[in-house]
């Protein structure tokens, strides 16, 4: 499975943060720290896998943004680097020709369709049609209430 | 009140702060405004401010005052407030905080609403971050939305069921009947889910493994659909359709197969044929076909598919991609056990990857390679990795130092090619190399007793060379103390004898003792060289000078070893020859490991020596140790003067073992033996062995004793002991009782079993009588 999931910038900001076990909170800033310092050390064109105590860490770089998940031992990294890769098109596909701005703006967007595509530390759902049709049902129940409330959402 | 800022805005305004300060004030604004507006407890904008401090809280700024209130989101009736709520609780609410149990009812009604995608909020929030309490009042819930004909839903609460086994693994079995038909199902999502659950459930208990295994025919056919299967637009990834859920399979394929002959035959073909037919020009059909090569090796299969998976590897490693190249050499680690000589082939190619430019890439050679040595390739392993050695980074060099030593340990072809090898690493990385080689070289080169002259004088001429490698610089002044003798009188048969005089040695020496390069454990080295050259060379007035200098050194190390040499020489002169003549040839009994940590009462300091055991034990050795503790010098002195530190270690068989400590499936057993020298001291050594069905990992055993006692424990074995019993973690206690009072000892153990921490405290009181009197 999947332990945890990351998005950071290249200067080290962190734009979204999904855990799949229980750390402290202490925990959870130590491997922040480390995830980020390990990723943007490395060199350009290196290998996208680092091993890190127990366990395997998978990144890829797309535009100005680092995505970091750390896998355990008996996962496959290159399924898993198509994994981070179907989320970007996800994403893609949501936000019409996604960028930073929109994952920072739109954070909470950016969390629902992680939501619909892994769970658990697994792969929720394989087709990317699937996930569009929930995050478009999804808000548009999200609009129905609001109109009906005649309140902005946030 | 004015309406609390809108999220997008909020985000706006903080990004156009220009430093850290200006940004923390507007935070702390913001933070004073959601508080208020908390506290008036405001329905309508509840949600706009939790997703305010969503933000917040990402930027690294604390949070936990929001927890309540997302409670109250989720259990609002409105979707938005929902959404925002749950996610909060997966944010800030996880198991470790005292409200998360909270939750528990309003995911309750919520697994039961009528829109499903409330249903699907509350599935993903337990199987995301769920607590073992929590999965225990739910799992009725999810375990009958595992039956319902939607998909969406289905999907999700197969992954929450295997959530919910993670936690709480006893309720394995209450999943059993609604995974009756789920492998029926056309829908992906449902599929890959529960090959995901079905995986989960045979990897942790063997009857369920037993029980899946007819499904193994139902779950080749899935797979040669996909494979089979035109072009799918729902589900393909460069060509290939749904490389995830065939991934997926072949893992699942592989525990089913695993020890089981007709399983694996029947999986045979379809492995065959996914491995020749996947397309590998993307990363999606390697990654298909890495996976096929695991479980190709993990079944029973026929040898045949065996070198067509170890080829396929084999291609991986030409390949362009790093990546595949990385993956490769790790699956290739895995299999050097079992499939030696199949890998073997491909040692060239796994030696050119030493010089990869990626620093992973060069890590996992390295380790292959050493794995690989063997009596027939050892002259040419060693010269690449040498090279190696010599061009690697700093990072490397200590675990190449190590392997090095150990593969020549192994396979050296003649004990000149082995010293010439430890010459080799120790002045190219003289620095990285572990502490405790320099005892084993020293042991090493005592015991090959044709090459003592030889071996001086290679170190003699290293040194001249460089004073700078402190582990080079100790070996080398602790042979020319011993051996000094040959290297002035020429007697090298393997090379051309040098020409030097004793005072030529003598200045090397007394160079080291000061120069700046080294280490004060060095001039301790060198000064008992030079003491010892007293009864080898001629030349003894200078070394009595030398010595009465050292007399007064500011370093109190060398200054007692100093006065001690110098009450030698005056008062003692008569025993002078006895005491520094040769040491005799050792056996080498204990494993070379890490420097050792030794923890006295809770401080740890670094120690120099390691434990042996005796030579044969000689009556001049005895006499000798007998006179030097007679004439009161220090432990440390008895030391520099063996070289190692010697206990005379008898195991008394009479204390019969006990055990510790026996409590969910870890058993600690202790193991006595009696030091001589010193009887009060009782060496314990502990034996950890686990007997649940899963890894302990992280383990650490601490021990504490009454005052009157004192305590030091030796680094561990391992920190992972192995599930089923498969192996134990040792480790040694020793434990001084001068008053000999009843031995008592509280032990405290952690480990990390399934994910999560355990800590346990004990008392141990059953010490047999004989451990302490």
């Amino acid at each position: 499975m999947i332990r945890f999931l990351l998005l950071f910038s290249r200067q080290g900001k962190l734009r979204l943060q999904k855990w799949f076990t229980a750390y402290t909170d202490r925990e959870k800033k130590k491997v922040i720290r480390d995830m980020i310092m390990l990723v943007l050390a490395r060199q350009p064109r290196s290998c996208n896998f680092i091993q890190w105590r127990d366990l395997k860490i998978v990144y890829k770089r797309y535009a100005s943004l680092y995505f970091c998940a750390g896998l355990e031992a008996s996962d496959n990294e290159l399924l898993s680097l198509e994994v981070l890769h179907r989320y970007v098109e996800l994403l893609d596909r949501y936000f019409g020709n996604v960028c930073e701005l929109d994952i920072i703006f739109n954070f909470e967007k950016a969390y629902f369709i992680l939501d619909e595509f892994l769970m658990g530390g697994e792969v929720l759902e394989t087709s990317k049609t699937a996930v569009a049709a929930s995050m478009q049902e999804t808000d548009t129940l999200q609009e129905t209430m609001e109109e009906y409330m005649s309140k902005p959402a946030y | 009140m004015p309406a609390p800022i809108r999220l997008r805005e909020l985000i706006r305004t903080i990004r156009t702060a220009r430093t850290q300060a200006e940004e923390r004030e507007m935070i702390q604004k913001e933070c004073a405004a959601i508080r208020s507006s908390f506290r008036e407890e405001d329905n309508t904008y509840r949600c706009r401010n939790v997703a305010k401090l969503l933000y917040m809280h990402m930027l690294g700024y604390p949070a936990h005052f929001g927890q309540l209130e997302c409670l109250k989101l989720i259990a609002s009736q409105k979707f938005t407030d929902k959404r925002i709520g749950y996610l909060g609780a997966m944010l800030l609410l996880d198991e470790r905080q005292d409200v998360h149990l909270l939750m528990t009812n309003c995911i309750k009604n919520d697994l039961n609403h009528s829109t499903q995608y409330v249903q699907g909020l509350a599935l993903c929030t337990l199987g995301c971050m769920g607590s073992s309490e929590m999965c225990r009042d739910l799992a009725g819930e999810v375990e009958k939305l595992l039956k319902t004909s939607n998909s969406y839903l289905r999907k999700k609460a197969a992954l929450c069921a295997v959530h919910v086994i993670r936690k709480v693994p006893e309720l394995m079995e209450m999943f059993l009947p609604a995974t009756k038909n789920l492998l029926s199902e056309k829908n992906h999502g449902v599929l890959h889910t529960s090959v995901v659950l079905l995986t989960e459930m045979c990897e942790r208990s063997p009857d369920m493994l037993a029980h899946f295994r007819k499904l193994v025919p139902q779950l080749v056919r899935i797979l040669k659909n996909l494979i089979m299967s035109g072009y799918s637009p729902e589900h393909d990834v460069s060509g290939i359709s749904d490389p995830f859920l065939q991934v997926r399979i072949l893992r699942l394929l592989r525990i089913l197969g695993k020890s089981d002959d007709d399983s694996s035959e029947a999986m045979n073909d379809i492995l065959a044929q996914v491995a020749t037919n996947t397309e590998t020009s993307k990363n999606v059909g390697n990654a298909i076909l890495y996976e096929t090569v695991l479980t190709i090796m993990d079944i029973k299969s026929e040898s045949g598919l065996r070198v067509l998976a170890i080829n396929i590897l084999g291609r991986f490693l030409l390949n362009n991609d790093k990546n595949i190249r990385y993956v490769a050499l790790t699956s290739l680690l895995k299999t050097v056990q079992t499939d030696h000589n199949a890998v073997q082939r491909h040692r060239s190619t796994i030696v050119d990857c030493l010089k990869d430019l990626d620093v992973s890439i060069k890590r996992r050679a390295m380790e292959l390679s050493f794995a690989l040595v063997n009596g027939n390739n050892i002259r040419g392993m060693m010269k690449e990795l040498l090279y190696f050695l010599d061009s690697c980074d700093p990072e490397f060099k200590a675990d190449c130092a190590s392997g090095v030593f150990l593969a020549a340990e192994k396979y050296a072809p003649s004990k000149r090619w082995h010293i010439d090898t430890i010459m080799r690493v120790l002045t190219t990385a003289g620095s990285y190399v572990r502490d405790d080689s320099v005892p084993n070289l020293i042991q090493l080169i005592t015991n090959s007793v044709e090459m003592h002259a030889y071996t001086v004088q290679r170190l003699y001429k290293a040194l001249l060379d460089d004073i700078s490698q402190q582990p080079l610089v100790q070996v080398a002044s602790w042979c020319i103390g011993e051996y000094g003798d040959l290297l002035v009188s020429g007697q090298c048969e393997e090379e051309e004898p040098i020409q030097v005089t004793e005072d030529e040695v003598l200045d090397v020496l007394e160079g080291l003792l000061v120069s700046n390069l080294s280490t004060p454990v060095t001039r301790g080295y060198s000064l008992t060289a030079i003491m010892k050259l007293s009864t080898r060379f001629s030349s003894v007035n200078r070394i009595k000078k030398v010595v009465s200098i050292y007399g007064s050194s500011i370093d109190v190390e060398l200054q007692q070893r100093a006065v001690e040499y110098n009450a030698l020489f005056k008062k003692y002169d008569h025993m002078r020859p006895a005491l520094l003549e040769r040491m005799p040839i050792m056996e080498k009994t204990s494993s070379n490991g890490p420097t050792e940590i030794v923890q006295t009462n809770g401080e740890t300091e670094p120690s120099i020596v390691e434990p042996k055991h005796p030579p044969p034990v000689t009556q001049p050795a005895n006499q000798v140790r007998a006179l030097l503790i007679a004439l009161g010098l220090s432990l440390l002195n008895i030391v520099c003067m063996y070289g190692l530190f010697l206990i005379n270690h008898e195991s008394l068989s009479t204390i019969p073992p006990m055990i510790a400590y026996n409590k969910n499936g870890l058993k600690i057993d202790f193991t006595f033996e009696r030091a001589n020298p010193n009887p009060n001291i009782a060496v314990i050594t502990i034996h950890a062995s686990n007997s649940t069905d899963a890894d302990m990992t992280e383990f650490v055993f601490q021990a504490a004793v009454p005052k009157t006692f004192q305590l030091q424990l030796l680094s561990p074995s391992s920190n992972v002991v192995p599930a089923l019993n498969q192996g134990t973690v040792t480790q040694v206690i020793r434990v001084l009782n001068p008053q000999k009072q009843q031995l008592r000892m509280r032990i405290k153990l952690t480990y990390t079993l399934k994910g999560s921490p355990v800590q346990d405290l004990s008392e141990v009181n059953n010490f047999p009588p004989q451990s302490w009197q």
